[in-house]
């Protein structure tokens, strides 16, 4: 199939349409506006729903009402907007309404700055609003993958009724790459949705509810959703491994920081160093088992975490690896994209101060 | 012969609204509304924060209970996707005049075709009893307890006026609970404003002044006679919107 050239956010919502997305709530940000824009134009096309919502607590609101009567419904945002939404997003996902939410990052905290981050990861994997819950958390690396990953966004949301995360960053989000586009889903293909709350016609009444007021009616909720998330987990994990077979020095990222990782990789094993990658595509859940199963492999001496924040998904790292190894972290922030040198020098400190036993 | 049957669009769910409150009055007239004008199959409705919390188990349709203040915002989702369903939003003063303001406002001028109940009590009652967007002045709360100030808490904002400022609204009307010929006349506003709806002709809200003995530590029949008195001095009632009138063309 031949492939065209578009921009990480048109990915995203064709990602989307193309798997039967017809409800889009959206509200202006940068680095995202391209989402809300696309979605104006191609909505009516299609027979769907968009609405400019007056915030973007309106907007996961929105989603809420139309996901919640059956209908395939997403939003999108950046950094300071998702967090406007995680009121929104522990309702939803205790009421177990499946949805897709987009973040496309940028740098914070606070009105932060509108160049790429990552500061954002805690926030998306370990819940973000109030609440014992989780999101199913899917990391693009390419414009390819923004596409595919809001299209599998939607499938894994209904599967568990647990809502999805596209947590992009703004280098992803505004990058122009080819991509081969998914075919279009069939509405009629989708499974319907018995919960939904679209009016009742003859049968039994359905309620999409998040209040739980006896303690022992929310207490089984809750753990009823802890099982989903050991499922997910159990069946979801996604990671890639690159040239990680023979590795002394495994780099680890997601996101925008894993293709340079790649990159400089492939630079330290010209200078005779070997070393690979790990990157998680999934954040959450995050794949444990395939990050252990690398930091036992007894040729490996250290692992490097690279990330555009302080230090987020290192401990998920570190947790995974459980001091089988050293793992060493660098990040930039503010904007700032490390280069492929930052992290061959940052990967050659790495191996020394393991070799050393530092 | 029959006498009197319960409306099929109120569950048998024992109401948990305290002896006095009128809220159990407004669930009643909208839910007979419902089922006389026979929506009740394709209706879904929205339950908002605060005292009528639990209406997801008294109304005898598919229910989605939205966050503090966002029921319009739900609505909107619902309606858009779904025009043909009656989609109606059920709220209190602090939910939709306070923290809702913003989704309240916007799907008004948005124009969106669903059918907003206001419960007006002048206080926050599930909480107990603090000041609310709607308090009168010098009325006391727990929260202003020598009674509103307005140099202090400002002044009581009247939302069917507001939103009769905005072009989109097709109908907006205060109502009240006060006696029995002003439960007849919101009943009918209520039903007028879902068969506007039914009709596919725009936004309806209706203002339904309700009284709160508990929290207003009164006993019941005297405060109907404050809601009637002192209420309808700041919220007075009436029609505020009707384009059916507009429009030359009485559809009521």
């Amino acid at each position: 199939m031949s492939k065209i050239l578009l921009h990480g956010t048109e990915a995203i919502c064709e990602g989307a349409l193309r798997n039967g997305c017809r409800a889009f709530f959206g509200y202006p940000i940068t680095p995202q506006n391209e989402v809300p824009e696309y979605m104006s134009v191609k909505m009516p096309q299609l027979g769907g729903v968009f609405v400019q919502a007056e915030s973007e607590v309106a907007a996961i609101n929105m989603v809420y009402g139309a996901a919640g009567a059956g209908v395939r419904a997403m939003t999108s945002s950046s950094s300071p907007g998702v967090s406007l939404k995680q009121e929104g997003i522990s309702y939803v996902a205790c009421a177990r309404i499946p949805c897709v939410i987009v973040n496309v990052m940028r740098a914070g905290p606070g009105l932060g700055g509108i160049q790429p981050a990552q500061g954002d990861y805690f926030q998306a994997t370990k819940g973000g609003g109030h609440g014992d819950y989780h999101l199913i958390v899917l990391a693009p690396s390419s414009v390819q993958e923004a596409c595919d990953f809001t299209y599998q966004a939607f499938d894994l949301s209904d599967k568990y009724r647990v809502p999805a995360m596209i947590l992009a960053d703004g280098m992803i989000g505004q990058l122009m790459e080819p991509v081969e586009l998914p075919p279009v889903r069939s509405l009629a293909d989708i499974p319907k949705k018995e919960w939904a709350t679209d009016g009742r016609f003859g049968e039994k009444r359905r309620v999409l509810n998040s209040l739980l007021i006896e303690p022992d009616v929310l207490e089984p909720h809750v753990n009823a959703l802890a099982a989903t998330y050991e499922e997910i987990k159990k069946n979801e994990a996604r990671c890639e491994r690159y040239k990680t077979e023979d590795a002394e020095i495994v780099l680890t990222a997601y996101g925008t920081v894993a293709r340079i990782c790649k990159s400089a990789a492939d630079h330290l094993r010209e200078q005779g160093i070997k070393a690979g990658c790990i990157r998680p595509i999934t954040v959450f859940p995050f794949p444990e088992r395939e990050y252990a199963a690398v930091a036992a492999q007894p040729q490996v001496k250290a692992l490097l975490d690279v990330e555009l924040s302080l230090g987020q998904m290192v401990e998920d790292v570190r947790l995974s690896v459980a001091g089988k190894k050293p793992v060493f972290f660098y990040g930039r922030t503010g904007g700032n994209v490390p280069s492929e040198e930052e992290i061959v020098e940052q990967a050659k400190k790495a191996l020394a101060s393991a070799k050393e036993g530092v | 012969m029959k006498v009197f049957e319960k409306t099929k669009m109120l569950t048998d769910a024992h109401m948990h609204y305290c002896p006095g409150c009128t809220h159990g009055i407004v669930h009643r007239i909208l839910a007979e509304s419902i089922e006389e004008l026979g929506l009740e199959e394709k209706c879904i409705g929205i339950a908002p924060v605060g005292c009528a919390v639990f209406a997801y188990n008294y109304f005898n349709c598919d229910m989605q209970e939205a966050a503090h203040g966002r029921a319009p915002a739900v609505a909107t989702g619902i309606k858009r996707c779904l025009p043909d369903r009656t989609v109606f939003v059920y709220q209190g003063d602090g939910d939709l005049a306070s923290i809702g303001m913003a989704e309240t406002v916007h799907a008004a001028a948005r124009g969106e075709k669903f059918t907003v109940i206001f419960i007006n009590n002048s206080i926050y009652g599930m909480t107990g009893g603090q000041m609310a967007p709607t308090t009168l002045v010098g009325q006391k709360a727990t929260t202003c307890q020598s009674g509103r100030d307005p140099a202090v808490n400002g002044y009581p904002i009247r939302i069917c006026e507001l939103l009769a400022t905005l072009d989109a609204p097709y109908y907006i009307e205060r109502v009240s609970t006060q006696d029995v010929k002003h439960v007849l006349a919101a009943k009918k506003a209520i039903k007028k404003a879902l068969k506007f709806q039914s009709e596919g002709r725009g936004y309806t809200f209706i203002e339904v002044l309700v009284s709160c003995p508990t929290n207003w530590h009164m006993q019941p029949v005297e405060a109907l006679r404050f809601m009637a008195e002192e209420c309808t001095k700041t919220f007075p009632l009436g029609v505020f919107r009707d384009k059916s009138q507009e429009e030359g063309n009485a559809h009521a």
